[in-house]
């Protein structure tokens, strides 16, 4: 059977070299980007995939422009406080979901799923003029409330999935073995459930992080005006020259985190991601 | 019912009580307010000139060609982006299924664009395409002022919401390939089935509900597209899609009658899209599947 060993090994190669594209691929905006940053003003329009000479100009400009630190303090907040909310509202529901008997169970995974699909630019006009009376408009709080709200389905899913998986029954036998109930969920059923919390936590700070709409609709000055908004209103020293290089040294600034995280938590955040869709 | 079981519901309910209420107040509340809305003539800039006028806004949104004309461009992005993902996904999961050595590098690499802010990469990709800046031309011997002109402009924005999204829909893809018993493609190879029919016959079919659930959740969100026009084209060289009129409307030109209607016929075509793909692939999303 050479010839079959023979395929064997063409086939291998072809499969090979498709993971060369598809990296490739993958790669080339994040690499350009980078690129871009790293360019001197002169030569950014040079066409050049990469730079001729390394220069850090364009980050010492972004770190010195108050509206990009404003802004990467508020995503930070904002995306923070709103993920930590909104894991810790999904954990209560996932559990009562998963461990408790109750008429609803699939009322709250169906309006879940609902707004899963709901369009946020439905929302945005009536937000807007609610929170200019109630004092929202342009504070943190006027966007942590639809963070909270938008990332509410995603740690539902993700939380019940993996809780489903949970061997609940272990706390009963560390409680027969004679641990107190608080040492049996401490010691016992906390370390099982972290790493969903903790997948959740990540793609729900993800979201958070990515929102757009919300953030230019919602804001107006550095108060509150997120990362990405920053980004598309940079203005630069001139108003006749696009400020490029700058928002190429932001938008590296705001991807190095991202990148980090995805290349520690790789495993989970896949896990993550797929795990409504095909465990149902 | 015993004392337990109701004291149980009890808990029920109020653990859930706070996350079914975080979602109702900023989705099902401001969209009532939003139908309400869309019956007044009601301006930001006039606010005194409100007046209660029925459905006229939706009889002008309805008989507006910009309207018509963002249903169109949306359309035309949802349907190019979400096709073409369909067939990538398959190969970037398939790719990833069947290599043996860098597995790890194509998934870590995939996760990149999914991660990444849509709109770093919608700037990142708009400098590319730059004529001034850009690498594309050069790469293909053209001089093209990729994003003034119409079709050009849909071409780079589909081709990066394509770049951003294949890798969520390759990753789903891929977790419905591994639902696919190796022994059962094993035994149709033995039968003499060749790859293609191997692929349609056996693989294919079984990953309807998989295909079915990411089909459905990028449909919706290629739909609501915005970012990565807003920061490319800004829906100049028409291309503007119906978040960006309802965004212009009610943002912009602080029209809140006008956008809100704008606002609840979205809401209306995302409805109707998804009880479409429910009926036509049958997905029960609220079952739980019992192993």
């Amino acid at each position: 059977m050479a010839g079959g060993a023979d395929h064997g090994r063409m086939e291998r190669w072809c499969w090979g070299a498709g993971s060369v594209v598809v990296i490739v691929y993958a790669l080339i905006p994040v690499a350009w980007i980078l690129s871009l940053s790293l360019k001197r003003s002169a030569d950014l329009g040079d066409n050049r995939l990469f730079p001729q000479v390394v220069s850090l100009e364009h980050y010492a400009a972004v770190f010195r422009d108050p509206q990009f630190s404003a802004a990467l303090w508020n995503s930070l907040g904002i995306a923070g406080i709103s993920t930590l909310v909104a894991v810790l509202l999904g954990m209560f529901a996932a559990y009562a979901v998963v461990r408790l008997e109750f008429p609803g169970r699939r009322v709250i995974l169906a309006a879940a799923l609902s707004i899963a699909m709901f369009p946020p630019v439905s929302i945005i006009g009536p937000l807007f003029n609610i929170w200019r009376t109630v004092g929202l408009y342009d504070t943190w709080a006027g966007l942590i409330l639809p963070y909270i709200t938008f990332t509410l389905p995603l740690a539902i899913w993700i939380l019940s999935a993996f809780f489903r998986e949970i061997p609940w029954d272990l706390d009963k036998a560390a409680r027969v073995d004679g641990a107190t109930p608080l040492k049996a969920f401490v010691f016992v059923i906390a370390p099982l459930a972290a790493p969903a919390v903790f997948t959740a936590a990540i793609l729900v700070f993800m979201f958070a992080w990515n929102d757009f709409l919300f953030a230019i609709s919602l804001t107006s000055t550095n108060d509150a005006r997120t990362v990405p908004a920053a980004i598309a209103f940079f203005t630069g020293s001139s108003r006749f020259q696009q400020p490029t290089g700058s928002i190429a040294a932001a938008s590296v600034v705001v991807t190095l985190p991202i990148i980090i995280v995805v290349l520690i938590f790789q495993r989970r955040i896949v896990a993550g991601l797929t795990a409504g869709a095909v465990k149902g | 019912m015993s004392r337990r079981g109701s004291a149980e519901r009890r808990l029920g309910l109020l653990l859930c009580a706070p996350a079914i209420i975080a979602m109702l107040l900023v989705t099902a509340y401001p969209m009532l307010y939003a139908l309400w809305l869309s019956l007044f003539r009601y301006d930001l800039r006039f606010p005194d000139e409100r007046l209660f006028i029925g459905i006229d806004n939706y009889l002008s949104v309805l008989s507006s060609a910009v309207w018509w004309q963002a249903m169109f461009n949306t359309l035309v992005i949802t349907v190019g982006s979400v096709s073409l993902e369909l067939v990538l996904g398959f190969v970037f999961a398939l790719v990833m299924h069947r290599t043996l050595i860098g597995r790890r590098w194509v998934r870590t690499s995939l996760l990149l664009p999914y991660g990444i802010i849509t709109v770093v990469a919608a700037m990142s990709w708009r400098f590319a395409f730059d004529p001034t800046t850009g690498f594309v031309n050069v790469l293909l011997g053209l001089d093209g002022a990729w994003l003034t002109e119409r079709w050009s402009a849909f071409f780079v924005i589909i081709q990066t919401e394509i770049w951003k999204t294949t890798p969520f829909m390759a990753l789903l893809l891929l977790a419905g390939l591994t639902l696919v018993p190796e022994d059962l493609l094993h035994a149709a190879r033995v039968d003499g089935a060749n790859a293609r029919q191997r692929f349609f016959r056996v693989t294919l079919p079984l990953m309807r509900p998989v295909i079915g659930v990411a089909l459905l959740f990028r449909t919706l969100d290629a739909f609501r597209i915005f970012d990565t026009v807003f920061v490319q084209t800004r829906g100049a060289q028409g291309t503007d899609t119906v978040s960006l009129v309802g965004y212009n409307a009610l943002i912009t030109r602080l029209n809140l009658g006008l956008g809100s209607a704008v606002s609840v016929l979205i809401f209306l075509c995302v409805l109707a899209i998804a009880l479409l793909y429910i009926r036509g692939f049958g997905i029960d999303l609220t079952r739980r599947r019992k192993r």
